[in-house]
């Protein structure tokens, strides 16, 4: 059994399957009256936020909490990290507390993969994003989200995203969300373009297993869907852009572009969406947008994995790089 | 003083020869020599080289003596085959007054393992604003010729302009740690496929080769002599060449690390490798390889740079940069210059002792190994190979990449004017 999942590019194409077609039948526990299942009982999971993320972390705990497990939040900010206490030193108090699962969300790229990697703990470690890393059950519950709408939640099941025209628009440079996303969509058989202005995309992204275009407009109309990445407003004044409303223009998603879609074609945001710059109201509210359904299929998402990692008696996580 | 003989060591890995010191120089060098008392080292073999001369160590001293002092980081150099080392200005306080390098002078005197010559800031603070009291740091006992901001760059052209023209007054160099700082806002690795896959804020080549763009036309301007640390990048040797070509008075070093490691190692995440120019690709890598063998690059410097455990045991982000490297200099280069067969030993002679001392003007170091010459060597077991096990070194610090690797060449011997600082591979 595989310990750990730090990185979308560590799933094979069926581990990834395995993990989405577990999820349908997470899903199934929520439309629960008792939305509980009794695999984790007696497992402690913690969620190591080094970063806020109340979206994030409130999904893994929902999860957890669905599949029985003890939950500990641990939350960087008021802790003894506020005080100069390393990761190291950290992760290390919480195992020797009988942790069994450590989900890490940390703003440094690598540092679940070093949590995982460097023997400081045995716990099993889950990457609830790092940096500009990765963030893959974030692209997990993306892919089962394109799966349910593009293919069918029963018909979906054992099936990949083959064929699929994906288009990721907007912060690539500094987004995890889009790195998982090309990663794992393009093992699932999944055809992707990023498309951005020039100075969103990261020196060195020739080698990535996509397609990349500076224009949204010819990129639409071939597209099955589109996840628009969020803009942080800071970024503006690091001159990546001349103005929000240049960027808006080129880049952002209005209701004219929408119908430019085909008709089947879906809307995507990992959210928290900035409605009027990368998105309009029109956009955000309209059937074709799932951000919604992102965010309860994140839970399912999450039980499918916890308990692959944990409860399963399955293998289904690929070894990290290193164990490689 | 007592005398010893070298016996048959392949001098500058030519012919094999007896070397013979006495009284702190060398007396005689031929075949078939004896000497009545002198200890005797059989050296059949071995390789003798000059004592090395490194251009850029930090020794930490003062302020980070958890790291390295100069008694340990001058003991690591014995090890390493040093017999001189320049000790980078960015101690605690910073070496910018001719009180904080008369100090670290004074401690390498009296520690007497190396010599030690103290490198002076260029400006206040390493702040880049002020310019130091150079010439007083040059007229302290130190004798301070080499000034660098090493660890920030000078980034300001009018003060990198000013310093240039100032140490003119007593034939200085300005060692310039090129990187743009705007370009580099962020930067935790090389930019390049790499970064863009792991999410590490890229270094950009172009940071480095900028501002060795302006500061050799900067030299050019103000007919002064211009020393570019660590270069890392193949386009940073193209514009040396030129300058070279044009006739401006520039120098170069290149780290072994350089020569040997590249940025696919950071997949790790392993801050081991976390260094300051970062590691880059495997052509920059090779290109670097020829530039040295060509002389477009000048010398081989370590940029010894001890951090303590717990600075490199935790995740990339919060990681110190740098890597010790006194210890493994010479194996290093062996691996990738004179195994290659890019470089012969007088080749390693020349990068190693004979140029950085004469960048340096470090006297006494980087001498012939001739009669009347001080004894300044180091003996070198070529054939020899094994894993690098940092908990022998003598640093205090144990951030090395090559932790495990095996590497060839081992130095079993140096000599500081005649007193043997090592001795089959043992500290004295």
């Amino acid at each position: 059994m595989h310990r750990h999942l730090i990185s979308a590019a560590d799933l094979t194409r069926d581990d990834a399957v395995l993990i989405l077609d577990t999820a349908e039948e997470m899903a199934r526990v929520a439309d629960r009256p008792i939305k509980k299942l009794p695999t984790l009982r007696g497992r402690t999971v913690v969620n190591l936020f080094f970063e806020d993320s109340t979206r994030t972390r409130i999904s893994f705990e929902a999860a957890e909490k669905r599949l029985s497990a003890d939950v500990i939040n641990f939350t960087a900010k008021g802790s003894s990290v506020s005080k100069g206490e390393s990761l190291k030193d950290t992760a290390q108090t919480l195992e020797a507390m009988g942790v069994d699962a450590v989900v890490i969300r940390h703003g440094a790229s690598g540092a679940p993969y070093r949590l995982a990697t460097s023997g400081w703990i045995d716990a099993h470690v889950i990457n609830a994003g790092d940096g500009t890393h990765q963030h893959p059950t974030q692209a997990l519950l993306d892919a089962f989200t394109m799966r349910r709408r593009l293919v069918g939640p029963d018909a979906g099941i054992g099936h990949d995203l083959a064929g699929r025209r994906i288009t990721i628009v907007g912060d690539v440079l500094h987004s995890r969300v889009a790195r998982s996303n090309v990663d794992l969509l393009h093992t699932l058989g999944a055809e992707v373009t990023l498309v951005a202005p020039p100075t969103l995309l990261p020196v060195g992204i020739e080698s990535w297993p996509c397609e990349v275009s500076y224009d949204l407009d010819r990129t639409l109309p071939k597209s099955d869907a589109v996840m628009m990445l969020r803009v942080q407003r800071e970024r503006m004044k690091a001159a990546f852009f001349p103005t929000e409303r240049e960027y808006s223009r080129r880049y952002g998603l209005d209701g004219e572009r929408m119908r430019r879609m085909p008709e089947h074609a879906i809307v995507m945001h990992p959210g928290p969406m900035v409605r009027g710059m990368e998105i309009t109201a029109e956009v955000a509210d309209s059937d074709r947008c799932t951000v919604v359904e992102q965010v309860t299929n994140g839970v399912s998402i999450r039980m499918a994995v916890l308990y692959l990692l944990l409860g399963g008696n399955e293998t289904a996580l690929t070894r990290t790089t290193e164990e490689k | 003083m007592s005398k010893t003989l070298i016996r048959g060591a392949k001098v500058l890995g030519g012919d094999p020869q007896d070397v013979l010191i006495d009284g702190g120089t060398v007396a005689a060098v031929g075949t078939g020599l004896s000497a009545e008392g002198a200890e005797v080292v059989e050296a059949a073999g071995k390789v003798l080289l000059p004592g090395l001369v490194d251009l850029h160590t930090h020794l930490r001293e003062p302020g980070r003596e958890d790291s390295e002092t100069v008694l340990t980081g001058t003991r690591a150099a014995a090890s390493g085959g040093y017999t001189a080392v320049f000790a980078m200005a960015n101690t605690f306080p910073v070496a910018d007054t001719a009180g904080v390098v008369e100090q670290v002078w004074r401690l390498g005197k009296e520690h007497g393992y190396c010599d030690v010559r103290p490198v002076g800031a260029v400006t206040v603070g390493l702040e880049g604003s002020t310019l130091a009291e150079l010439g007083a740091m040059h007229e302290s006992a130190a004798g301070v010729t080499v000034f660098s901001d090493d660890g920030k760059c000078v980034h300001d052209a009018v003060i990198m302009r000013r310093a240039l023209e100032y140490v003119k007054a007593f034939d200085g160099v300005v060692a310039q740690h090129a990187q743009e700082p705007r370009l580099t806002e962020g930067a935790q690795m090389n930019e390049g496929v790499v970064s863009a896959e792991l999410g590490l804020g890229g270094w950009p080549a172009v940071a480095e080769e900028a501002i060795i763009a302006r500061d050799v036309l900067l030299a050019e301007h103000v007919g002064s002599r211009v020393h570019i640390c660590h270069l890392s990048t193949a386009g940073s040797v193209e514009i040396v060449r030129w300058a070279k070509a044009r006739g401006i008075r520039v120098t170069a070093e290149v780290t072994p690390h350089h020569l040997l490691l590249t940025d696919e190692l950071v997949r790790t995440y392993n801050p081991v490798y976390k260094v300051n120019p970062p590691l880059r690709t495997e052509r920059d890598v090779l290109v670097l390889r020829e530039a040295l063998a060509d002389g477009t690059i000048d010398i081989v410097a370590t940029d010894h740079a001890p951090h303590p455990h717990e600075d490199k045991d935790c995740e990339w982000a919060a990681a110190a940069m740098g890597m010790v490297g006194l210890e493994t200099a010479l194996s290093v280069v062996q691996e990738t210059m004179v195994d290659t067969g890019l470089l012969d030993w007088t080749g390693v002679a020349d990068r190693m002792s004979f140029a950085p001392a004469r960048i340096g003007r470090a006297e006494g170091h980087g001498r012939p190994v001739s009669v009347g010459e001080p004894a300044n060597l180091t003996l070198v077991d070529t054939a020899y190979r094994g894993s690098v096990d940092p908990a022998g070194f003598a640093s205090r610090s144990r951030n090395t990449p090559y932790e495990g690797r095996e590497l060839p060449g081992r130095v079993t011997h140096t000599w500081l004017r005649g007193t043997a600082t090592l001795v089959d591979g043992k500290l004295t």
